[in-house]
């Protein structure tokens, strides 16, 4: 079995695992920073091959809910967690969880963009390393293949080996979405990618978003009520810990059902 | 005199205060330096440092001992650094934040306050005697591993402390164990200032008297060190030893001894100053 298993051709690799969708369920999660209930009871549904904004001000726990899909929170001191999360019916929270494979499921692009201070090309390449992967062909392929996805290819073509702290921030962050995809998740989960980023970056990484969705499951947090209502297929709108309200990003940005909504998104209030 | 005026004098009058402060340190650092340069520069030759130690002022050499603080350096590095390293990674990584983490924490600090010659005592008894390793090298080195692991210890929680946590949270999102975090990126970006507090450490190492001497390292062997159990001096001892004799001929000696001394530790501090500069770049 081991050696059919290697004798694969690499573009069924790569082929077979873009075609998982994997969809999260979230059931009446509770989160605390020691005394803190930062998140209070959240129930909520993300179907597969879709982009879902989480907006709401500064502090109503997106980021944090965003955080506990991959377990990004477990560092945090005097973080606890009732409730459940399945991802493609998986609960994530239970203790035989391998949280590095989970991880390896569900990618993460950061606030700031945080590339390695590395060469472009160990940037991309991290993620396979790490799991063991010495296939040089394999790699170059994926690194590649990654770098085309984010529309960096063009640009860096020539200077794989250049530091990737050289390059622009919005550079910067899609290779850092490039590196995310290179071990090839199925879930992206997006800490407000473009915040730190001009204008033209930000463009060019919601249209990267809009073309990702063929292939992933993408959750965004994002302050840039345009953005979410120009990316996202779902919008979940939190205040305080709580969900206030979810559904089509449509109907929330012409329709919403709660006052509250309302006021966030026509910047009444937040 | 309005407050805005005061408030330039005042800036002026700190700026030659900060000025008179650094010429005087910098003025007794070159009349030293220029000094002993005086007294020693002509003694220093290929022979001076090839020779082996004599009765004779102008017959003596410093080979035994030069060769006894290679042999100390070294043993100290193999020693001190993967210690020192290792015990800065587990309690900046992995150590729980508790009571026990903070007293460690508070003590190590302390430990490196402690005077050398302390040391050298906690050596006598341990190494030298109750391991039964006797005078000699390795003992030396034991003794002071023991008394630069703080510095070690410190500088490297301080250079991991400094990698950015965006750089960590990278490398846990994209499915790295916490090992794997370590080893593939914060000790990489940490790298330059753990070398420069390994390096700075060493040089003090160097220059250290007081332990070696409480462990038993001679002022005078007859021949340089050939095992880590063989008895050894140490260029500060031989210093030492020859400002206490009374002939002339052993002082222009130790001038050109402290020269050398001198130029060792320029020479690691050089390097571990080079190591720091790339290191901030790499970060920026």
């Amino acid at each position: 079995m081991e050696t059919a298993t290697e004798q694969v051709p690499l573009d069924k690799i790569i082929d077979s695992s873009l075609k998982k969708k994997a969809k999260i369920e979230v059931k009446d999660v509770k989160v605390w920073y020691d005394d803190f209930n930062a998140i209070k009871g959240i129930d909520m549904n993300i179907k597969p091959n879709t982009v879902t904004a989480f907006i709401g001000p500064s502090g109503c726990g997106k980021s944090t809910f965003l955080r506990l899909f991959n377990r990004m929170n477990d560092y945090v001191e005097g973080f606890k967690m009732e409730g459940k999360i399945k991802v493609s019916d998986n609960n994530i929270y239970k203790k035989k969880v391998n949280v590095e494979e989970l991880r390896k499921e569900i990618g993460m692009v950061f606030q700031k963009p945080n590339p390695f201070p590395k060469s472009i090309f160990e940037n991309v390449a991290y993620g396979l390393k790490i799991q063991g992967i010495t296939d040089k062909k394999l790699i170059e392929e994926r690194v590649v293949d990654c770098l085309k996805q984010v529309a960096l290819w063009d640009e860096v073509k020539d200077d794989l080996n250049k530091s990737a702290m050289a390059l622009s921030g919005g550079q910067q962050q899609r290779l850092c979405i490039a590196r995310t995809l290179a071990v090839q998740p199925s879930i992206i989960l997006m800490d407000e990618p473009t915040s730190a980023l001009d204008p033209i970056s930000t463009a060019k990484v919601e249209e990267l978003i809009f073309k990702l969705k063929e292939k992933y499951t993408i959750v965004i947090v994002t302050h840039n009520m345009q953005q979410a209502s120009r990316i996202s297929d779902y919008t979940a709108f939190f205040y305080l810990g709580e969900l206030i309200e979810y559904g089509k990003t449509k109907t929330i940005f012409t329709n919403p059902e709660k006052q509250q909504t309302e006021n966030y998104i026509t910047g009444r209030f937040g | 005199m309005n407050n805005i005026q005061k408030n330039r004098l005042k800036d002026q009058l700190f700026k030659i205060w900060g000025i008179g402060c650094t010429l005087f340190a910098l003025i007794l650092l070159i009349f030293f330096i220029g000094d002993i340069l005086i007294d020693g520069i002509m003694r220093i030759d290929w022979g001076f440092i090839t020779d082996l130690p004599s009765r004779k002022a102008e017959k003596s050499g410093i080979y035994t001992a030069l060769i006894g603080s290679i042999w100390i350096l070294l043993l100290t590095t193999a020693i001190a650094f993967p210690v020192g390293v290792a015990a800065g990674v587990y309690l900046e990584e992995y150590s729980n934040k508790n009571k026990l983490s903070a007293i460690l924490e508070i003590n190590i600090s302390n430990l490196a306050g402690v005077p050398s010659i302390i040391y050298g005592l906690l050596g006598l008894e341990v190494f030298v005697r109750i391991m039964g390793l006797g005078a000699s090298v390795l003992a030396g080195s034991l003794t002071l591993s023991l008394l630069i692991l703080p510095i070690i210890i410190v500088a490297t929680r301080e250079a991991i402390k400094a990698v950015p946590k965006s750089i960590k949270d990278a490398s846990y999102a994209l499915g790295a164990s916490k090992w794997q975090t370590i080893w593939n990126q914060v000790l990489p970006a940490s790298s330059g200032g753990i070398l420069t507090g390994v390096i700075l450490a060493l040089s003090r190492a160097v220059g250290e008297t007081a332990p070696l001497i409480v462990v038993g390292a001679l002022a005078y062997v007859p021949f340089a060190p050939e095992s880590p159990m063989d008895e050894f001096s140490v260029l500060p001892i031989q210093i030492f030893n020859w400002i206490s004799r009374p002939q002339h001929g052993f002082i222009e000696n130790a001038a050109a001894a402290i020269i050398i001394l001198l130029l060792i530790t320029f020479i690691m501090n050089g390097v571990a100053v080079y190591f720091r500069n790339k290191w901030q770049k790499k970060l920026k």
